[in-house]
């Protein structure tokens, strides 16, 4: 077998052809292929009717369907063939009378995804012609590709952007506009901050692909449930005894994988995911099966809980607060804002450890072997260890959080572990800019807060998820967001004095 | 021994159809040398197809099975097939030459994006299909067991066998086989010589998404279901299957479909049902431990 595809046979290229002709026949081609792509799974539906499975056309939805990629392609390659600005005011044109067809059928139930299907189309043609039409002569100028500009922009951004975020994190709850709903989402999307900051460790730093974090999630959940029930630890007594049983988990799967390549390494922990999963489901005697462990001790402020009625003897924590400070009454979202202090701190020293072990020698072995991986065996560098280590930190995150998840669901099962999970968490990563911690914060905040706010696309969601990592894979392989600085340079030297 | 005998035939007949897809992997991963996540959902489509080809032909009025069936293997092929090529020229030529880590992610989204493709589509229930062949010949009985090989299995490993050596005489005899030959030992020298590298690696996309379809189409025959998550699991089987007959080799491929698909009935019928996974997943952890070539694979040496 050879070192695949090391030099790709893209030594020649075709020069685009510009001619009308060759546009329309190159449209026409796409659509035929579309068209054939669409027939057997767009074109048909099967329907159950009771016990019977019967099947529906729906050809109209195909064929425009198919038009408009046929349209789109068209549009493209007259934007690539320098009809940049003609496409753009056509676009806008259509824009404005785009909405009055669109009010025809988008209605419907059926059309909803070719709506929006025209929707993202008709926003990445104007993007795109925008771009090619205003974009180009700043690409020329600049020495950096513009992608890498876009990096680097976030990047410095980040520096004052960073501080004003955290400020927000830490006061959000306090603000009054926050309301109970507010703080839940506030802390889910931590949640998903911290298993990206996590992951990132894994697939970012040390670039092992890792199919099943939600694995180590799933074992952070449990350790904590069966340890605070059955010895009765509170929350941070729990935590490393938890994060430490994730760890080992990671060093256990990691062993014998890691010494492999890195495609081996992703379909076992795609599997380990799943096993994890069906092990929950069946040992009845540890997780209880389907049903779930239910009764997690919910955390508590110093000992005091958040109840409204505490036991005799003992005092809650608006009965404190009313005594110490001001006079408060019972509310729920006390405990929420409890919660969410607690996952911004966990997130945070996640965030913090990543940024302080980036400066050490492991997390530079990490980055070089993510690079070249011989190269770093010729420098003495133990390749299993070193990854075993990025993998076992990785997987310790992973069990913090699903403590976390735990305590604050009060309420854990196996159908909360699944590969769904894992495959939105990578998206996070892989989308923010794999090894940006920014990168991780934002992706977050727009794919787990957007879909919460929009419930109509959760439907798509996944959807997009897929198509967005191959298509972030194709024009920025580093990740939208990813911008590396050199970690060390060379200083200059001194000027010569006269 | 009845039922040790009953377990033999439904182990080899699943083997059959693990074989089919692993087939997929091996291929691409000898050319490329990359996993490609999507295959298993490529064999649901192919399933899809079949079950939606079915449908359309019972409308049209063609009854008569064994034309039936030939008319559904060459749709499901077909359309199959063209999903293979378009997954490959959209989520995998452009990346031709990229790092390593590059083509998974790529080919682990396209997974993801065909599963909620299917599953919008389609629908997220199970689909089902009445059987379309059905009884068997009993072999042997004893003591109120009954040992049957159904029609059914028997077509699923006439099939696969069928398949495997049209196949197999593909590689050896044909200029496609040979150029995939070429490619797959030295991609760059094969270029140089006038291979047509972009195609070849195409068609071998094509040729494993055409299989994976075959076993899409006797799968939703034979368990007579079929969902959008199906082709998770059993890609996940048939890999192991290419694992274990050692990866990049076409007989492996299909010998480690036989001993997974027995190793996974068996651990079924004589274990427990629950941890039928957990069995499979045990195999490739100790094969990558103890012998990461596999059965019948060349030891992978690592050049700069």
């Amino acid at each position: 077998m050879t070192a695949p595809a090391a030099a790709a046979p893209a030594l020649i290229q075709v020069a685009p052809r510009a001619s009308l002709a060759y546009m329309v026949k190159d449209a026409l081609a796409t659509g035929a292929i579309a068209l054939a792509l669409a027939i057997p799974l767009v074109g048909f539906r099967t329907v159950d009717r009771g016990a019977t499975t019967i099947l529906e056309t729906r050809f109209t939805q195909m064929f425009v369907g198919v038009a408009v990629i046929a349209i789109g392609r068209f549009v493209f390659s007259l934007i690539d063939a320098g009809r940049a600005r003609a496409v753009l005011v056509a676009a806008l044109a259509l824009s404005i009378a785009w909405p009055v067809a669109a009010a025809l059928g988008a209605g419907q139930e059926g059309w909803r995804p070719l709506a929006w299907m025209t929707w993202l189309l008709a926003g990445s043609v104007v993007l795109r012609a925008a771009y090619v039409a205003y974009g180009d002569r700043a690409a020329l100028r600049g020495d950096v590709a513009p992608g890498e500009r876009l990096g680097a922009t976030v990047q410095r951004l980040s520096m004052y952007f960073g501080p004003l975020l955290f400020l927000f994190a830490i006061a959000m709850p306090l603000l009054p506009m926050a309301d109970q709903r507010w703080v839940d989402l506030g802390i889910l999307v931590l949640t998903y901050i911290m298993l990206g900051w996590g992951l990132n460790v894994v697939v970012g730093l040390a670039g092992l692909l890792d199919l099943g974090y939600v694995a180590f999630y799933a074992v952070g959940a449990y350790s904590y449930a069966i340890i605070a029930k059955t010895f009765g630890l509170n929350f941070w007594e729990a935590l490393p005894i938890a994060g430490a049983l994730a760890a080992s988990f990671g060093v256990l799967l990691g062993f014998p994988v890691l010494r492999l390549r890195g495609d081996y390494l992703a379909i076992v922990t795609l599997g380990f995911g799943e096993i994890v999963r069906v092990v929950l489901l069946n040992w009845d005697e540890l997780s209880n099966g389907p049903k779930g462990i239910g009764g997690i001790p919910r955390p508590s402020f110093f000992g005091m809980p958040f109840t409204p009625a505490p036991p005799e003897g003992t005092m809650s924590f608006h009965q404190w607060f009313s005594s110490t400070f001001w006079e408060i009454g019972f509310s729920p979202i006390q405990r929420a804002t409890y919660l969410y202090y607690i996952i911004l701190i966990l997130a945070l020293a996640t965030n913090l450890f990543t940024l302080r072990i980036r400066k050490l020698p492991i997390s530079r072995a990490w980055e070089a072997l993510r690079e070249d991986e011989i190269a770093c065996r010729a420098l003495g560098i133990n390749p299993t260890n070193t990854k075993l280590t990025a993998f076992a930190i990785g997987a310790m995150f992973g069990g913090f959080a699903g403590s976390f998840f735990a305590t604050r669901q009060g309420f854990i099962s196996p159908e909360s572990f699944n590969f769904i999970e894992s495959a939105i968490i990578l998206a996070i990563v892989v989308l923010g800019g794999m090894g940006s911690q920014i990168g991780v914060v934002i992706a977050s905040i727009v794919l787990i807060g957007g879909p919460e706010w929009f419930r109509d696309l959760e439907s798509y969601r996944m959807l997009a998820f897929g198509g967005l990592m191959v298509m972030i894979m194709i024009w920025r392989p580093q990740g939208l967001l990813a911008f590396r600085e050199p970690t060390i340079r060379l200083k200059p030297l001194p000027p010569k004095s006269p | 021994m009845a039922y040790f005998l009953q377990q033999l035939i439904n182990g080899v007949t699943l083997g059959s159809m693990f074989g089919l897809i692993a087939i997929g992997y091996t291929m691409v991963y000898g050319i490329i040398g990359m996993v490609n996540f999507a295959h298993g959902d490529i064999f649901m489509i192919g399933g899809f197809v079949a079950i939606i080809a079915f449908m359309a032909l019972g409308i049209l009025g063609v009854t008569w099975v064994p034309m039936a069936l030939l008319c559904i293997l060459i749709i499901a092929m077909a359309f199959t097939a063209l999903h293979g090529w378009a997954v490959e020229r959209v989520a995998y030529r452009p990346l031709r030459g990229s790092n390593r880590l590059a083509p998974l992610i790529s080919a682990i989204g396209m997974s993801i994006f065909l599963q909620n493709y299917v599953q919008l589509l389609q629908g997220a229930r199970n689909k089902a299909l009445p059987p379309v062949i059905s009884g068997g010949v009993q072999i042997m009985e004893t003591d109120g067991f009954t040992v049957q090989f159904g029609y059914m299995q028997m077509v699923i490993v006439g099939i696969t066998i069928a398949l495997m050596a049209a196949f197999t005489l593909l590689i050896a005899r044909t200029s496609l086989g040979r150029q995939q030959r070429a490619c797959e030992q030295d991609m760059k020298m094969a270029w140089l010589l006038g291979v047509d590298v972009d195609r070849t690696i195409a068609m071998t996309f094509v040729m494993g998404a055409a299989l994976a379809a075959v076993a899409g189409l006797v799968w939703l025959m034979y368990y007579g279901v079929i969902d959008f998550f199906v082709g998770f699991l059993a890609g996940i089987k048939a890999f192991t299957a290419a694992v274990l007959g050692g990866i990049g080799s076409l007989p492996g491929a299909m010998l480690g479909g036989i001993l997974i698909g027995l190793i996974d009935t068996f651990w079924a019928g004589y274990f427990s049902n629950e941890y039928r996974d957990v069995a499979t997943f045990a195999v490739l952890v100790l094969v990558l431990i103890f012998r990461p070539n596999g059965l019948l694979g060349k030891p992978e040496i690592e050049k700069v």
